[in-house]
């Protein structure tokens, strides 16, 4: 059937089932009636009268007396049923149609109701007619029956509410109202809405559970203290009846207690949803409940013996499970643990806290008063209810059986203990299981099973371990040190107290005391002796700092080697050590080189002191103990060009990141730890380690040469070794040997030459110790002097470069060798002194070149020469010493520039002849000059230099130069050459006196050709008739070339020709004009033959023409020697000497610059030159040396003014 | 008013865990560690669902006897609990979300916090984290602000006597 309800409530299908019962008045509802299940929902009036006569006479009046009790009960709810016969209907067939029964009892009755009566035809015949009659019947029944049952329904719910709307009024019972609400329940369940019906218990439930807060909150209905009464019984809930009829009954007779409540509405609760198919839920409302029945209790304050609520608990939780258990599957159990587990968790925790009380736990078993006690209990869970009295393993029989001995009450313990704890691991609930361990370990541990214990605490700690609970590993810890101390695992219990001595959670008491254990057993005279206990530092002591002395952790052999460390003790008291090992690790680097110690010193460039890392040590955080990547970035660039290749981040610490995740180890440190055996060992005895940071300083001598690696730090106490198995950071020091070595170098950046220049010696001992005696032997070099300066000193250093004394040096010259006695200085010391040398200009050497300078070994290159040399010559002076250490001599350069670069030049005017020497200063110093001399080496007689110098003191400063000329005067015929040398003294400007005299500094060189031979005078006259030259206009060059001596020495070459005694050679001449103020016009070369005597002249006249206007300079004049061709010449013309030829005349041809106006004359050479190629036999120019030729016309000027008609001004503008 | 309050890491180390009557620490740390085990489940439970709906709270973890214990987590797989006394009946499911959101912000705080180092434990007071009395101002100690002046979201402002969370 459809059922519509008021309220918006969707329409159900439902089932209503009904009774149909004789009507008596006396069940019609009274006024307030609450019961619905009883309730007449349709009265229905059958008659099987067909006579209208008897329906007039009997019918009519007993349905009027009907109706009328029925309104006086106000129930509208009736059916008039007029069952027909057809064997009636055949007596009175005359019955007119319209007078039928029916009708009449439809005008009768059913005035505006007119479907209030059915008429049932035949009910017993089987014909289609008798089918629809009985179908309309049954669809009005229901139809009817339900109008009349939600009619009634809603009433009732009315009442209900209305009922609860008065429960703040005194005197309202909550029993009463219960007993209304459930019915409606039961109406509910009835229709099999059993989640209508669950809403109606859920509603009263949290209706009460409002009442038990609010009383608990001073708001109490009087109706409560009822439920408050001392709970007397308390066994448990029973789930197996649908109702519980007895709890029922008490309630109505407001007898219940709270429990009694609890446990009715909770069974109804679990009925109604093992109905809905929701067992899980009802396992989950248990947990609920029980909990919150313990709540309301203790809120209620209702007086419960010690242990009957757990009883009660204990019971319930187990009737729970075995119901949910009774209406499942295995398989259905299984996937549902989630929800039961709680339960047995529950239960197990109840079991337990019985066992405790009735004193089942105790070692010596339960006394009178446990007994007593458990005999209590057993009391008020009254007698085993019926229905389980078949049932070997309900919680009433468990509960009685596990308290009636030790023995029993340890079984059921342990199978729900291990049945709990597989259930919470199989769901993956492993804390919970680990937890529920832990209760199990102190069980065990009480009845003094502490093997059996062990297990669960080390499980239940690795997971707290894991997850870093500081506070239950450190609980756990304690309980498992206990257990540790009865099983008399010596080593395991020292290395739990030792954690727990350094563990900050506990009481300085208790730290104190497991300290004590320690120091304890460690005191105790072992019967072993060599028995050793080997624990993990960590937890005895930290390891902080470390501290090198000294702080590059690099020390020479034999040398001594400090290292300080800081250890954090973690032991409240102070703890005294016998001794503080470190183990050593030696390995010999195979590169040498890397144990120099020059090599240590620059790359390790640490201070020292190296920190550890703070162990994570009370707190081990596995995920988080990682470090933290170490990410940098990297740029690799080309070797070539420097251009960047790639780039990228790498990270150092992979080797950290990405190793291995140990499982268990890295947590709980291994108890077996490795003591390494090594020969190496420093060691400090005897060592009181007080609480927090002690420094203990390890002293060394370093013995070997190599790396030596820190690898275990190890402390005593007793037979007791905490040991710190491997030491991270890498810790090294490392030993070195070094040879002893010498090293000489100049204090400034170059050494000058002819001045004193200091030079550093630094004597490296290394291993070998200078003793009294002992002298570096320097052989002499020639020109370099070792100056001995009395006052001079050497300073001796330690390694790490701490001044440690300082002596005087002697030093004792003979002519090959310096001896300089070294003051005594231990091994690995630096000695360090200062010498003066200076290098002596050495023999001069013949200065065939003008600028080359007369020293030794002259460094110089080609490409020096042609810069015009800022860089000053450089001379190597060898010195071999012998050391004391070494039969070997070290020979050292020290090399030695010349501060100055010196040129000459001839100068002339007409046939007198100066020489002017240029000194030029390159170094950064200033000098002082004196003394200059010019003499003349060949020592002629006849030669004169006069000095035109008016200075004899003269100051040069950095970078400059100073010039001095002499003249040459002769008085008989002049020499072809002159050899000079010049020579000037000086000395550093700064320096007031020098303690020796310095060398003069000298230069020799040698001046050939100076003689004048010819005198070149070019003239330039305007056009005739003109005043002055005109730009544009032609003008005549006279060209007067005069020989000024007789035949000499010099003129003796291919050029002269003899012919009757007179002496004639052949000069070419040319008109060059390199800065193109004139234009030559018609030949600018020429040859002529001159005369060799004196005073013989030949003038040259050419047209010449200026280009501009203003004072222009002449054109150059030059002359060239002519040597004819000369056929022994010509044989001996190879490539060589085409090329000499060639370079010859194209060098002419270089000086001369790109010149429009003597374009015409150099073509003339050139075709003469080309000519002069083609055929073989070629005369050659000679340029006369500058000393020849005097050009008495250089720098005359002539006026050249602008041309009348040149108006034209160009004016370009760009 | 919460009993013991706790912040785990996403590693399920406790980030900070401070609870009102301190004899009684150890049994919370054994509460609080337990209900590890249904957060783990509700999350892995949950999954996906729960990151799109938003939703931290995690509701009633389980019940105990005495206490009820409540979950929550962030985005960031942090997880807050909660224990309440179950006989304070006046805290419904509205005020522990609330408490938690208060929670959640103060935590907010301490990340924003430059001075603290994501992982590490939280420290309530600068008397470092030997200090039997612990949470003298704020458990979310910022190093400048001082607690009077946070205001409103200073919601877990507790004293060694006083309650742990107030609002």
């Amino acid at each position: 059937m459809e059922w519509r309800r008021s309220y918006g409530r969707a329409p159900k299908m439902i089932h209503l089932e009904s009774n149909f019962v004789q009507f008596k008045e006396e069940l019609l509802p009274k006024e307030g009636n609450k019961a619905l299940l009883t309730f007449p929902f349709l009265h229905i009036y059958w008659t099987e009268c067909c006579d209208t006569e008897v329906y007039k006479a009997t019918v009519k009046d007993d349905l009027t007396k009907w109706q009328n009790v029925l309104k006086a009960h106000s129930s509208v709810d009736w059916l008039i049923v007029i069952v027909e016969n057809d064997a009636k209907k055949k007596n009175k067939t005359n019955i007119l149609p319209r007078t039928s029964i029916v009708d009449k009892i439809r005008n009768d009755f059913c005035n505006k109701q007119s479907d209030r009566c059915v008429v049932l035809s035949d009910p017993l015949k089987d014909s289609s007619r008798t089918q629809e009659s009985w179908n309309a019947f049954l669809t009005k029944l229901r139809t009817l029956l339900l109008m009349s049952f939600t009619k009634n329904l809603g009433k009732f719910e009315d009442d209900m509410r209305t009922l609860r709307e008065k429960r703040t009024e005194p005197g309202w019972s909550f029993c009463e109202y219960f007993m209304v609400q459930e019915e409606l329940a039961f109406v509910f369940e009835m229709l099999q809405q059993f989640e209508d019906a669950l809403v109606q218990y859920d509603e009263l439930d949290a209706l009460f559970s409002q009442y038990v807060v609010n009383f608990g909150a001073g708001d109490g209905a009087n109706w409560l203290t009822f439920f408050c009464q001392p709970v007397k019984s308390w066994n448990g809930l029973i789930l197996r009846k649908p109702i519980d009829m007895e709890k029922r009954e008490s309630i109505q007779r407001r007898e219940a207690t709270l429990l009694d409540l609890r446990s009715y509405l909770f069974s109804r609760q679990c009925t109604l949803l093992l109905f809905l198919q929701r067992p899980w839920e009802v396992a989950q409302r248990a947990l609920e409940l029980l909990h919150n029945c313990v709540q309301e209790l203790k809120l209620l304050e209702v007086s419960v013996p010690p242990g009957a609520l757990d009883c009660w608990v204990f019971l319930s939780c187990l009737e729970v499970l075995q119901r949910i258990e009774g209406c499942c599957d295995r398989a259905q159990i299984d996937s549902n643990i989630a929800h039961t587990v709680g339960l047995w968790s529950y239960a197990t925790e109840k079991l337990k806290s019985l066992g405790y009380l009735c004193g089942l736990v105790s070692e010596k078993g339960p006394n009178s008063e446990d007994l007593n006690r458990t005999v209590d209990l057993l009391a008020g869970l009254g007698a085993e209810r019926p229905e389980t009295a078949n049932t070997a393993q309900s919680p009433y029989k468990k509960l009685k059986e596990a308290l009636s001995s030790v023995e029993a009450f340890e079984k059921h313990y342990l199978d729900l203990s291990h049945a709990t704890i597989e259930m919470y691991t199989s769901i993956g609930r492993i804390r919970s299981a680990k937890f529920v361990g832990k209760d199990l370990a102190e069980f065990y541990m009480r009845k003094k099973a502490p093997q059996k214990a062990e297990i669960y605490l080390q499980g239940a700690l690795k997971n707290y371990l894991a997850e870093g609970w500081a506070l239950p590993i450190t609980h756990t810890r304690k309980q498992l040190a206990e257990c540790q101390k009865h099983l008399g695992q010596i080593e395991n219990y020292l290395q739990t107290s030792s954690l727990l001595a350094s563990d900050h959670h506990l009481t300085e008491e208790e730290r104190k005391h497991f300290c004590q254990e320690i120091l304890d057993f460690a005191s105790q005279p072992s019967d072993n002796p060599g028995h050793k206990i080997v624990l993990p530092m960590q937890s005895f002591a930290q390891l902080r700092d470390l501290h090198f002395d000294p702080s590059n952790a690099v020390v020479h052999v034999g040398g001594v080697l400090c290292i300080e460390i800081t250890m954090y003790s973690q032991m409240p008291v102070p703890v005294h050590v016998e001794q503080i090992v470190v183990n050593v690790h030696f390995s010999i680097e195979k590169n040498s080189y890397r144990k120099t110690a020059e090599w240590l010193t620059k790359h390790k460039t640490s201070n020292g002191i190296i920190n550890f890392p703070p162990e994570t040590a009370p707190f081990p955080v596995s995920q988080n103990s990682l470090p933290a990547l170490e990410l940098y970035e990297m740029f690799e660039r080309s070797p070539s060009d420097n251009s960047l290749n790639t780039t990228g981040i790498i990270c150092r610490n992979v080797h950290m990141l990405l190793r291995r995740q140990e499982s268990s180890s890295s947590l709980e440190m291994p108890s077996g730890v490795a003591l390494e055996e090594g020969a190496h060992l420093l060691r400090c005895s005897h060592v009181t380690l007080e609480p927090g940071a002690n420094q203990i300083t390890f002293r060394t001598q370093a013995k070997e040469p190599g790396t030596y690696t820190l690898r275990q730090l190890c402390a005593s106490v007793g037979s007791v070794w905490f040991v710190l198995p491997h030491i991270y950071p890498i810790v090294q020091y490392d030993v070195y040997s070094q040879e002893p070595q010498l090293h000489v170098e100049p204090l400034a950046d170059s050494l000058l030459a002819g001045i004193p220049q200091k030079v550093k010696f630094t004597v490296t001992t290394g291993h070998y110790t200078i003793k009294n005696g002992d002298s570096l032997q320097l052989s002499n070099a020639e020109a370099m002097l070792i100056l001995c300066q009395a006052e001079s000193r050497a300073m001796v250093y330690s390694n790490t470069r701490e001044q440690s004394s300082d002596a005087a040096l002697r030093i004792q010259s003979s002519d090959k060798v310096t001896s300089i006695s070294l003051p005594v200085a231990p091994a690995y010391h630096v000695i360090e002194f200062e010498l003066e040398v200076l290098s002596l200009p050495s023999a001069p050497a013949l200065g065939g070149e003008s600028d080359m300078l007369g020293m030794a070994e002259p460094h110089r290159k080609h490409k020096d020469k042609q810069k015009t040399g800022h860089c000053m010559v450089t001379t190597d002076h060898k010195v071999s010493i012998d050391c004391p250490w070494s039969i070997y001599s070290t020979v050292i350069a020290l090399t030695f520039s010349v501060p100055f670069r010196t040129t000459h030049a001839l100068l002339s005017s007409g046939t007198r002849k100066y020489v002017q020497v240029c000194v030029q200063n390159l170094s950064e110093l200033d000098f002082q000059l004196s003394d200059s001399y010019l003499v003349d080496t060949s020592d002629s007689t006849d030669l004169q230099l006069v000095p035109l110098n008016t200075q004899s003191q003269q100051p040069i400063y950095s970078k400059q130069s100073v010039f001095f000329v002499w003249e040459l005067k002769w008085t008989e015929e002049p020499p072809p050459s002159l050899h000079c040398r010049f020579s000037v003294g000086f000395s550093p400007a700064s320096e007031e006196q020098l303690s020796i005299s310095l060398k003069p500094y000298t230069y020799e060189f040698k001046v050939e050709n100076f003689f004048t031979l010819y005198n070149v005078k070019a003239e330039i006259f305007p056009p005739s008739g003109m005043e002055y030259c005109r730009t544009g206009s032609l003008c005549s060059l006279e060209v007067l070339i005069t020989r000024l001596s007789d035949l000499l020495e010099v003129d003796k070459d291919e050029a002269l020709t003899e012919s009757d005694e007179h002496f004639s050679t052949k000069l070419m001449y040319e008109v060059v004009d390199n800065s193109s103020n004139w234009a030559v016009c018609g030949k600018s070369c020429g040859v002529i033959s001159m005369p060799v005597a004196a005073r013989a002249t030949h003038r040259v006249h050419m047209e010449v023409m200026p280009l501009f206007a203003g004072y222009l300079p002449l054109p150059d004049v030059r002359l060239f020697k002519y040597l004819p061709h000369h056929s022994a010449h010509s044989s001996q013309l190879d490539a060589d000497s085409w090329i000499e030829n060639d370079s010859l005349s194209v060098d002419k041809h270089g000086d001369d610059q790109p010149d429009s106006s003597s374009l015409k004359s150099r073509g003339s050479v050139h075709s003469a030159c080309s000519s002069e190629h083609k055929g073989l036999p070629m005369p050659r120019l000679q340029a006369l040396p500058a000393g020849q030729v005097f050009n008495s016309s250089s720098g005359t000027q002539v006026l050249v003014i602008p041309s009348q008609d040149d108006h034209v001004l160009e004016v370009s503008v760009t | 008013m919460a009993v013991c309050i706790a912040v785990i890491a996403k590693e399920n180390y406790p980030l900070y865990i401070r609870s009102t009557p301190t004899e009684n620490e150890l049994k919370f740390h054994y509460m609080v560690h337990t209900s590890l085990d249904v957060v783990d489940e509700k999350i892995s439970a949950m999954g996906k669902a729960l990151v799109d709906q938003r939703e931290l709270y995690l509701g009633l973890l389980y019940p105990t006897e005495d206490y009820k214990v409540y979950g929550y987590v962030t985005n960031s797989k942090v997880k807050f609990v909660m224990v309440v006394d179950s006989s304070n009946t006046a805290l419904r499911d509205n005020e522990i979300r609330s408490m938690f959101r208060k929670l959640h912000n103060s935590y907010t705080d301490v990340m924003c916090n430059p001075f603290y180092n994501p992982g590490d434990r939280i420290q309530s007071s600068p008397g470092g984290p030997y200090s039997r009395v612990r949470i003298q101002s704020r458990w979310a100690l910022l190093p400048v602000s001082d607690p009077v002046q946070v205001g409103p979201t200073s919601c877990v402002r507790s004293s060694p006597a006083g309650p742990l969370i107030t609002w």
